[in-house]
């Protein structure tokens, strides 16, 4: 009788508890969609920012957001995933192996404003380029190594190693083995990490404040060749992303209309990385589905 | 000796010691394997029967703590001398696992992934050798239509038969199977054997079993391991019938294991 009684208890306390988390998530969606909802037009996506004046727009903020991602993850995932099958695949069960893991949970750990400021030391002042886009790249590069390592490394541990032993068992050498066999099959659980990082890149602040900085050229959307300051393109110019602006505008926007506006780009900001976890999850089963089962 | 029961030896192993880090699993022994006939190892669990086989091609490479001493002769090479080079030794010596582990590709790619790494990279000989593979392995007729489709979409004993057709590809001289069937129900385990039976004109096949009815039916010789040693090896009809150790004769009756 105590058990069952026990039992029902212990039931209702973790609902609530759910209920609890779950209503705290959906209540701060659904305040932040609904303060911003209003702004969400093509205009206001498309336009620059205006300085004193009311009716400033994201556009340019937007762009930096999505190019900083992009070259963010042309940086990261090369370096992660390479990171990650080393140490599934390489390295020795050792005391370095060991301080290269320690090493990695330490950067995992490390708060992103501190990961900023290293940026600054190193990516602004040390190479003399200013804030840049690249600058700002790099800082989220170490922002998220752990992460992609880490998920690199699980997926690829979660092969099962009866694959490594029928395709070793081929004549078919370790590297061969790891890319055509074991990295296919780990695909699912590594993009779904790279997808999930891109969430948080997207979102990211602290770290680009002093990197890519909190001021944008005026943009000619026109204009694409790769060393011009006002070429969007330029990875070597200052570059204020979206979550950069919210918190700018929040602190020392000078428009009437600046709460307006970091509301309504604050939910961009959501939607999109809403977007990211929920593509994370459809595109990593559907990859999983496809390698599977069906033809290809 | 007649003309008849002359026999080409293929695998040769000479005080052959495998150990586990401080383990002993296979302890000094010496046989011979003859070419084209089966041979199979029977003994109870943990008796080291599967690690000397993953000897015979180097699988035990893959495990770090895991030595192996005395010398292993297939086909006149000692394939533990640095010279030999593992890949090349692997397609000489091809091996079929326990549990059937087709890679997550289609039923076409399981079986030309090795052969295309290996240098072959012809369309139509791939689709030759495909076919002429899932022939050997009586699996054609079943796949034929969806050789497009994944190979996790057949059962567990067609993926089974895939694999032995995947190891054929690679016309090895040697087959090593570990225990092919004890995961499969009857009806695909009476396949399995009628395929080794098939497959041993063309090649040397070692099998693991721990079905003695199996070994009984399908080998030549046997060989009766225990605690890592080998107790006795003979013709699989003395074995079962008049084994000289009587360890042998407790085990094949069901005694112990």
């Amino acid at each position: 009788m105590k058990a069952r009684l026990m039992d029902r208890a212990a039931t209702v306390v973790l609902t609530l508890i759910a209920v609890l988390i779950i209503g705290t998530l959906v209540g701060l969606l659904g305040f932040i969609l609904s303060q911003g909802w209003h702004k969400l037009n093509l205009d206001f996506l498309t336009s620059p920012p205006d300085i004193v004046n009311a009716g400033g727009g994201i556009g340019p903020q937007l762009f930096n957001s999505l190019y900083l991602l992009v070259l963010t993850m042309l940086i990261a995932l090369p370096l992660g995933i390479g990171a990650g099958i080393y140490m599934a695949e390489y390295a020795p069960d050792n005391k370095i192996t060991q301080f290269i893991r320690m090493s990695i949970e330490v950067l995992s750990s490390l708060p992103s404003i501190v990961v900023g400021l290293f940026g600054l030391l190193v990516f602004v002042n040390m190479t003399g380029w200013g804030y840049t886009l690249f600058g700002g790249a790099l800082a989220l590069t170490v922002f998220n190594l752990p992460l992609l390592v880490r998920v690199t490394e699980d997926a690829l541990r979660n092969v099962p190693r009866s694959q490594k032993e029928a395709s070793l068992a081929l004549g078919i050498t370790k590297w061969r083995t790891i890319v055509s066999v074991i990295l296919p099959a780990a695909l699912p659980g590594i993009i779904t990490g790279a997808i999930l990082a891109s969430g948080r890149v997207f979102g990211e602040a602290a770290a680009l404040l002093f990197t890519a900085g909190m001021s944008s050229p005026n943009l000619d959307f026109t204009d694409f060749s790769m060393n011009s300051t006002t070429s969007p393109l330029n990875p070597f110019r200052p570059a204020e992303t979206l979550a950069v602006h919210i918190w700018k505008v929040n602190s020392e926007g000078l428009t009437p209309d600046a709460r307006d506006v970091a509301d309504g780009a604050a939910a961009v900001l959501i939607i999109a990385v809403l977007l990211f976890n929920l593509s994370a999850r459809w595109f990593g089963n559907w990859v999983y589905k496809k390698m599977t089962s069906g033809s290809n | 000796m007649s003309v008849l029961t002359m026999q080409e030896t293929i695998i040769q192993t000479n005080n052959v010691n495998v150990y586990y880090g401080e383990k002993h699993a296979v302890k000094n022994i010496s046989m011979d394997i003859e070419k084209n006939s089966v041979t199979a190892f029977i003994g109870p669990s943990g008796c080291g029967k599967s690690t000397l086989l993953r000897s015979l091609n180097r699988m035990n490479d893959l495990v770090p703590s895991c030595r192996v001493e005395g010398s292993i002769i297939v086909d006149g090479i000692d394939i533990n001398s640095s010279q030999v080079n593992i890949e090349s030794l692997r397609q000489v010596v091809g091996m079929v696992f326990q549990r059937a582990n087709p890679f997550f590709k289609s039923i076409y790619e399981n079986i030309a992934f090795a052969p295309r790494f290996h240098g072959m990279t012809n369309k139509r000989d791939l689709d030759e050798l495909v076919e002429s593979s899932l022939r050997k392995a009586a699996l054609w007729d079943e796949v034929k239509d969806r050789l497009r489709d994944s190979a996790l979409s057949l059962s567990g004993g067609q993926q089974q038969r895939l694999c032995i057709a995947r190891a054929i590809a690679m016309q090895p001289t040697i087959l090593l199977l570990d225990e092919p069937a004890s995961a499969l129900d009857p009806i695909s385990t009476m396949k399995i054997e009628e395929l080794v039976m098939q497959l041993k004109d063309e090649y040397t096949i070692v099998i693991v079993t721990h079905n003695l009815h199996q070994a009984a039916r399908i080998s030549e010789k046997t060989a009766f391991f225990l605690m890592g040693e080998l107790i006795e090896m003979d013709e699989t009809g003395k074995i079962f019938t008049s084994p000289e150790n009587e360890k042998t004769e407790a085990y094949i009756s069901g005694r112990f294991g």
